[in-house]
């Protein structure tokens, strides 16, 4: 059962024109999909659309309409800066009304999932980037969303954070098993978190290709290094560099 | 170390060498202690009065205060409702420009009279009310309108109510700005007290501004330049003040 889709989905902006489209993609349940593609070309707007953030010029949007069922990891942790940790996590079900006390003891067990039981009470400013964006990833799971949309998460981190956060939103996946769109520019990242990788064209963002990666999830230790992680990793960024009219 | 050393002693240094060269062209050209005195007589002037002259700074520095606390709890108000509507906010823009720009001097004499000749103290907490307005409002309202977007953008995602977004994100990301803005209003309150206090030219409200007035009146004039030299270092120890209250709460709220 798929859990949102877009079908036939165009985005105009005034002043900068078309931006995305037509462009259909449809998640399935428990599914994790990566959309790759060049700077610009719209998909990060797709997310948006899909979080309901931004509505489309043309074409139809299905997405899970309730409160919290559908989150967003953003590029930049996006925390509150005043408030600690634990209020930052508990703030969706603060704002959907649940009990103070119940919220934060759900956003304790949260940041305790990813790994921070000990940085409850630390402000943003007192957190690395990879623990910041650790409670930005605990502030997405703790309304137990259907749909998690990931924006260029890594995009700030260096390679070792960026390694361990992979695995572990794996990891953390594997609990509830929510459908995952991960919006990546990197090839590599793309094969190793999603199980079908949709290759986006340059601005206005079209499906140039979809392909099918090992559909294991969470990745074996060594992934990184086997065949079929380099061969598909090469058949992507091939598709890449014709999308954008180069040869690889 | 050597550094920090030498950044504290430099001004001090010049401060000596100018008050020296000041007090040796006073000697040596034996100019008159009423048209400008040494800087030992002003010492000595300030010392013999010092009592009188550091009650007068509290007076002053009590009626900046009152007309801080007034103007920061009215232009906290006024922003708060007019950042909730717009029509509202265009509304009122003009008037609190047109109340800053006004020179306080210009409207001070009429508010002397509204306040009662026998209330001098009223005015003067009045206008300094008026002075510090400003500063505030624009500081608490830039800041209730300076929400970080990729935030606005969250609390959109989890359908958060107006109230909510007010309370958990306007008002929270307002607070460096309202700071700044009571750092500069600290200041400009001490300046429309002291200039509300010579308008008023009465003893009824001894501050810094009579003891000023009284002393050159009657050619004390090293008496007037201890009451001078006491304003200046009051003033920069309110801004000293408000600058590390201000910082603090920062460090309280950001953690760091």
């Amino acid at each position: 059962m798929s859990v949102a889709s877009l079908a036939a989905v165009e985005v105009e902006y005034p002043g900068r024109g078309k931006a995305l489209g037509p462009f259909d993609l449809t998640v399935e349940e428990g599914e994790i999909v990566a959309l790759v593609g060049p700077s610009g070309c719209g998909k990060s707007t797709a997310l948006r659309l899909l979080a309901g953030l931004e509505q489309p010029t043309r074409g139809t949007v299905a997405r899970t309409p309730g409160r919290g069922e559908t989150s967003v990891v953003f590029q930049s942790p996006n925390l509150m800066p005043w408030a600690s940790a634990l209020a930052n996590v508990a703030l969706p079900l603060e704002l959907d009304g649940v009990d103070k006390a119940e919220a934060r003891q759900q956003a304790a067990d949260a940041l305790a999932r990813v790994g921070l039981s000990g940085a409850v009470a630390a402000k943003p400013a007192q957190l690395s980037g990879g623990m910041a964006m650790r409670v930005s990833l605990a502030r997405a799971l703790v309304t137990e969303p259907k749909l998690l949309l990931l924006d260029e998460p890594f995009a700030a981190l260096d390679e070792i954070t960026r390694r361990d956060l992979a695995a572990d939103i794996h990891l953390l996946w594997a609990e509830t098993r929510p459908a995952v769109i991960f919006v990546t520019h990197n090839v590599e990242e793309a094969v190793y978190m999603a199980s079908r990788v949709v290759v986006m064209s340059a601005a206005p963002g079209r499906t140039f290709n979809v392909i099918q990666t090992d559909p294991v999830l969470p990745r074996p230790p060594h992934f990184r290094t086997t065949l079929e992680f380099r061969s598909a990793a090469e058949a992507i960024s091939r598709d890449l560099a014709a999308s954008m009219g180069r040869a690889a | 170390m050597n550094r920090a050393v030498a950044d504290i002693a430099a001004p001090l240094v010049l401060i000596a060498v100018l008050l020296a060269g000041w007090e040796a062209a006073c000697r040596i050209m034996e100019i008159p202690s009423y048209f400008l005195p040494a800087p030992s007589e002003i010492a000595k002037a300030a010392v013999n009065s010092a009592p009188i002259l550091f009650m007068s700074a509290w007076n002053t520095l009590f009626m900046a205060l009152k007309a801080l606390a007034v103007a920061s709890v009215l232009a906290c108000g006024v922003a708060l409702v007019v950042a909730l509507n717009r029509t509202l906010e265009k509304a009122v823009q003009p008037l609190a420009v047109a109340l800053q720009v006004t020179p306080v001097i210009a409207i001070a004499p009429q508010v002397v009279i509204w306040a009662g000749l026998a209330h001098p103290e009223r005015a003067i907490v009045a206008l300094a009310v008026i002075v510090a307005f400003f500063p505030i409002f624009s500081g608490a309202l830039t800041g209730l309108k300076a929400t970080d977007p990729d935030l606005e953008r969250l609390f959109d995602l989890y359908g958060a109510t107006r109230r909510q977004r007010l309370w958990r994100l306007r008002i929270p990301s307002s607070v460096p700005f309202v700071l700044e803005g009571h750092k500069v209003a600290g200041g400009l309150a001490v300046i429309g007290a002291v200039v509300a206090e010579f308008v008023a030219g009465s003893g009824g409200a001894q501050g810094l501004a009579w003891r000023i007035l009284e002393s050159s009146n009657r050619l004390q004039t090293a008496r007037t330049f201890a009451a001078v030299i006491v304003l200046a270092i009051m003033g920069a120890l309110l801004h000293a003040a408000l600058r590390y209250a201000e910082q603090a709460i920062l460090k309280r709220l950001r953690g760091r």
